[in-house]
């Protein structure tokens, strides 16, 4: 790998300890996937956040570094609310681990919101072309194929890295040669909706960690789209993927049609829906939409739905704490109806779902997702059908 | 006797000696490793009940979370880390594992080490020039 005087200088200890680890780690990145060199970027997202998932040893390592980041960082979800958190059910011990993460990160200079959705909030909103160092896969997924910007699905420590360093390594989606479709997927029907989710959920299966290039009936908006990849990058490693004349690359250029063609037919799609058919109903059972975490437009459709209700069921709506107190009235009306507005963290990530026996989503992320790491049931539907299950006291 | 020295890929610099411990076997640390021990605690591993502390741990290459790099500096920070690693490929997550704990990592040695390094054997990593010597038996 190339290296600038003033890399070199980084790798050398002469910036201190914490660069140098930083430097070497992108380097290390570099050479196991052939990079010519590291490249600045606009913003990074650094995963490796929940105590549930880092736990000790995470906060150990990061509460070790010292110095601060040199672009603009921000956090992926939490374990739970950082204000609310007792009424999410978490434990006093988790929260005070959960509230030392946070700080270590703080102390380095990230801006400590946590989400999953960074393309929402101001100083984060990527554009096309821009070089990134992004963890969480989904939003690697929105950055890459949504808005045409570029970044490789980082881990913790390598986006922490990035940002410390402002660059990150030159290799796998920041190059054009690896952006390219390599499978097509076509759809046989008209989707809308929790269908993207699904679609997602059955396309990742096949395409692995591939680039697909989609067919599709009818154009997808942007929170379709946010679906569709979220769940592409949990059933599979999809980290970028293309829609035929919608998303930008596949606007500008012409791709080579892939040889090998999946096709998705609307029965497939329904099934989604039908599975776990064990599981659809139990008496503690919890309805969480907002994976991945709601946009504005969403916690809007999500209000009208509840307006006027009084729900039986627990329900969570995640989104990002910029996006809530944005929407103050939207929030009011949601809470209203006895759901919860939770923000900094989602169903995945926070030790909470496991209180409870089975989980209603919308999401084909959070379908692959919940009952792998938060081991409990999980079933699927739309926005609609997942209100429906809430029940509403107000018609009994 | 004859000075052997392979040489390697430097992937986290530093230098260490110590007795090889080697396995086929691929390892995920968050789940095969107790970090308090540095003993694998995974049944179906073929290190099972042994301990890798203090050893030049010999692996083709890592897997499973992402969160095994912290379990890495752990074990580092418990003072029961490898004192270096070989591996055939290294993987992202062994690779910044090993950074961040400071533990010596080289990988695509000249000769593959599962044809010249048996369990005890005594080497030298250094992963500051890139060569791997045999010490001794």
């Amino acid at each position: 790998m190339h290296l600038t005087k003033e890399e070199e200088k980084t790798l050398n200890g002469e910036y201190g300890e914490t660069l140098q680890k930083a430097i070497e780690i992108l380097m290390a990145l570099g050479n196991i996937f052939g990079a010519d060199s590291l490249i600045p970027i606009k913003s990074a997202q650094i995963a490796g956040v929940s105590y549930k998932t880092i736990g000790d040893a995470g906060l150990e390592w990061i509460s070790d570094l010292s110095g601060k980041v040199k672009v603009p960082a921000i956090l992926n979800p939490a374990g739970m609310d950082l204000k609310r958190w007792q009424d999410m059910g978490v434990s006093p011990k988790f929260a005070k681990k959960q509230h030392e993460i946070i700080k270590a990160y703080e102390k380095l200079g990230v801006d400590t919101k946590c989400t999953c959705t960074p393309y929402y909030l101001e100083g984060f909103t990527a554009r096309y072309g821009d070089h990134l160092a992004w963890s969480e896969s989904s939003a690697v997924s929105y950055a890459n194929s949504v808005i045409g910007a570029r970044t490789n699905r980082e881990g913790g420590p390598s986006a922490l890295s990035a940002a410390l360093i402002g660059k990150t390594a030159n290799y796998g989606y920041h190059l054009d040669e690896n952006r390219k479709p390599t499978v097509s997927v076509t759809v046989e029907c008209e989707l809308s909706g929790s269908n993207y989710g699904a679609l997602g959920y059955l396309a990742g299966m096949s395409v692995g960690n591939r680039v697909p290039l989609f067919f599709l009936k009818n154009e997808p908006c942007g929170d379709e789209l946010k679906a569709l990849g979220a769940a592409m990058a949990a059933s599979g490693a999809v980290a970028l993927y293309h829609v035929d004349n919608v998303t930008p690359e596949a606007r500008k250029t012409v791709f080579e049609p892939p040889d090998e063609n999946i096709v998705i037919e609307e029965s497939q799609i329904k099934e989604v829906y039908e599975n776990r058919k064990d599981a659809m109903s139990c008496e503690n059972e919890i309805i969480a939409l907002g994976c991945p975490h709601c946009s504005s437009d969403e916690l809007a459709h999500i209000a009208r739905l509840l307006k006027g209700k009084t729900i039986e069921k627990e329900m969570w709506v995640c989104t990002s704490r910029e996006v809530a107190s944005s929407y103050p009235h939207l929030v009011s009306t949601i809470e209203k109806s006895g759901a919860m507005v939770v923000c900094d963290t989602c169903m995945v990530v926070s030790p909470a779902s496991e209180n409870y026996k089975l989980m209603m989503v919308d999401s084909g992320k959070a379908l692959t997702y919940v009952p792998s790491m938060c081991r409990l049931e999980a079933k699927f539907g739309s926005i609609e059908d997942c209100i429906k299950e809430a029940g509403d006291s107000n018609k009994d | 006797m004859i000075q052997i020295k392979i040489k390697c890929r430097i992937i986290s610099r530093g230098i260490a000696e110590g007795n090889v411990i080697l396995t086929h076997d691929t390892i995920s640390f968050l789940g095969n490793v107790d970090p308090k021990s540095g003993v694998i605690v995974d049944e179906g591993h073929e290190l099972f009940g042994k301990s890798i502390k203090d050893k030049v741990l010999v692996f083709p290459h890592g897997k499973g979370s992402t969160v095994g790099s912290y379990v890495l500096y752990q074990l580092s920070k418990n003072g029961v880390a490898p004192s270096a690693m070989i591996n055939i490929d290294s993987d992202p997550i062994v690779a910044v594992g090993a950074i961040i704990s400071g533990i010596p990592l080289v990988d695509k040695l000249e000769v593959n080490p599962f044809d010249f390094l048996k369990d005890g054997d005594m080497v030298k990593i250094d992963s500051i020039n890139g060569y791997v010597e045999f010490l001794s038996k």
